[in-house]
């Protein structure tokens, strides 16, 4: 097959192109959401992200914290980002880093004024963000400014099999032509770590993923009661056939083909080598992990599932594969690419592959995914201790 | 092209995955190879459903289980070729 060279998407003011033209609507902290989910009640056409935390954080999980709002200002699915924190501080340093891409951004607090006021006043500016991105038109963009990030879940021996080496297929397709990639799931390489450490393209990749895999594994040490056997493999992955964590983490590793990692990102890290696949530090939650990747800055993303994972995220479509037939069937709303024909030989590898570039151009160009469809908008933050 | 039963991922491997609804004993079942697209035949003498793995050769205690090429664990009760391979003998090497 030849692949397309271009897509339909939205330029943004920095170079980037999105794949959605969402306006957002971001709270700092918990105790922000209910105005922000007012705004988006009030104003059509703007989503609110509500979350769970941004009170009291400190260290390593405060910068986390920013990164992820952040990026996900940033990320080029995103026309129009406002700011809602109960304190101007933290909201302005948000709003500073958004406003580095050029795409218009306003922040809002809500101490000293209360929600009732904050409330009409963002509305009103939420307003015209939203007949402003409304104008916004598709044009052909080179593919290479896809950026597409994967992560599978539930998944079972048909996984290893056939969907996640559908996605390496892909991979291998689109690297040479400038796509960026990334795939991440600390966790879930465990017992493949080595075979991805070598990996690395450069000596310096390979230490920074065997860093990060060590941390991961000395952190499980530490915090673990018994071993893991009781959740890795969890009991409905034995079901499906997958007998030890390492048969899971190599079942896993199909999902990069034949590709080399460049760099190795800190979860929300936005890449900044250039094009090729990336490796992010992240948990293997489903909904954390695409969060991340999203607020990395990628637009589009690719979750093979065996027995049925039903994820999707605000900003980021989540395209699903799978080649379990059974799932394809009972599950079929959820499932926008079905290559379980791999498993009957009906189609081979590289046919299943070109049939997944297809559909993630379509969705590229603004075909909802069946994620988008059911209205699945997990935005989960990544947590890494107890506040103070 | 008979119907594949039984997909192996590489050459190496000791185990395949059946890829039909399940295989009964004494079935002689068609393995297909990915790596090299070869066929072999293998009767089995368990019956093992859907995603779940046959042994392709005897084995002993203690051997280790190749899948993708790459060890996936370690035999803890011997399993005759054509036996269902699973938790009930073979574990993790991590813990």
């Amino acid at each position: 097959m030849e692949i397309p060279k271009s897509f339909l998407g939205y330029k943004r003011e920095n170079r980037r192109a999105g794949t959605r033209n969402h306006v957002i609507i971001l709270p700092v902290d918990d105790i922000s959401n209910a105005c922000a989910e007012a705004v988006a009640n009030n104003i059509k056409g703007t989503i609110a992200l509500p979350h769970s935390y941004g009170r009291l954080q400190f260290g390593a999980d405060l910068e986390l914290h920013f990164r992820t709002m952040i990026g996900t200002g940033k990320n080029p699915n995103v026309a129009a980002v406002i700011v809602i924190g109960i304190e101007p501080k933290w909201t302005k340093r948000i709003v500073d880093a958004i406003a580095s891409t050029g795409k218009p951004v306003e922040g809002f607090s809500i101490e000293g004024v209360g929600d009732i006021d904050t409330i009409a006043k963002v509305s009103k500016k939420a307003q015209e963000f939203s007949m402003w991105a409304s104008e916004k038109q598709r044009e052909e963009c080179p593919i290479s400014d896809l950026w597409i990030s994967v992560k599978c879940g539930e998944s079972d021996t048909t996984s290893g099999l056939a969907s996640n080496p559908t996605v390496g297929n892909l991979m291998d397709k689109l690297e040479p032509l400038g796509v960026h990639l990334c795939f991440g799931e600390t966790s879930e390489l465990t017992g493949a770590e080595t075979v991805c450490e070598k990996r690395g393209k450069t000596p310096v990749a390979q230490a920074k993923f065997k860093k990060t895999w060590n941390d991961y594994n000395d952190f499980i040490l530490k915090e673990a009661t018994d071993d893991l056997s009781e959740s890795q493999p969890t009991a409905g992955n034995i079901a499906g056939g997958l007998t030890t964590i390492e048969e899971k983490a190599f079942g896993n590793f199909q999902k990069i083909g034949g590709c080399q990692f460049i760099d190795v990102l800190e979860p929300a890290e936005e890449p900044t080598k250039g094009a090729g696949l990336y490796f992010m530090d992240t948990s293997s939650a489903a909904a954390e992990c695409v969060t991340l990747q999203a607020a990395g800055g990628f637009n589009i993303h690719l979750f093979p599932t065996g027995q049925g994972n039903i994820i999707g995220n605000p900003i980021e479509p989540v395209i699903k594969l799978t080649a379990n037939p059974l799932t394809a069937k009972t599950m079929s709303e959820h499932i926008d690419v079905d290559v379980s024909k791999i498993l009957s030989r009906e189609i081979n590898l590289s046919q299943a592959g070109d049939e997944l570039i297809k559909s993630t151009l379509r969705v590229a160009n603004g075909r909802l995914t069946c994620a988008e469809a059911l209205g699945h908008k997990e935005f989960v933050m990544t947590k890494l201790y107890r506040s103070a | 092209m008979s119907n594949t039963d039984i997909i192996i991922h590489d050459e190496k491997d000791n185990v395949g995955v059946v890829v039909i609804e399940k295989i009964t004993p004494d079935q002689d079942c068609n393995c297909w190879i990915m790596e090299n697209d070869k066929s072999v035949s293998i009767q089995s003498k368990d019956e093992i459903p859907l995603g779940h793995k046959i042994a392709m050769a005897d084995l002993n205690e203690g051997d280790t289980i190749l899948k993708y090429g790459h060890d996936i664990g370690k035999v803890v009760k011997n399993i005759k070729k054509g036996e269902h391979v699973h938790v009930h003998n073979v574990k993790t090497k991590k813990w």
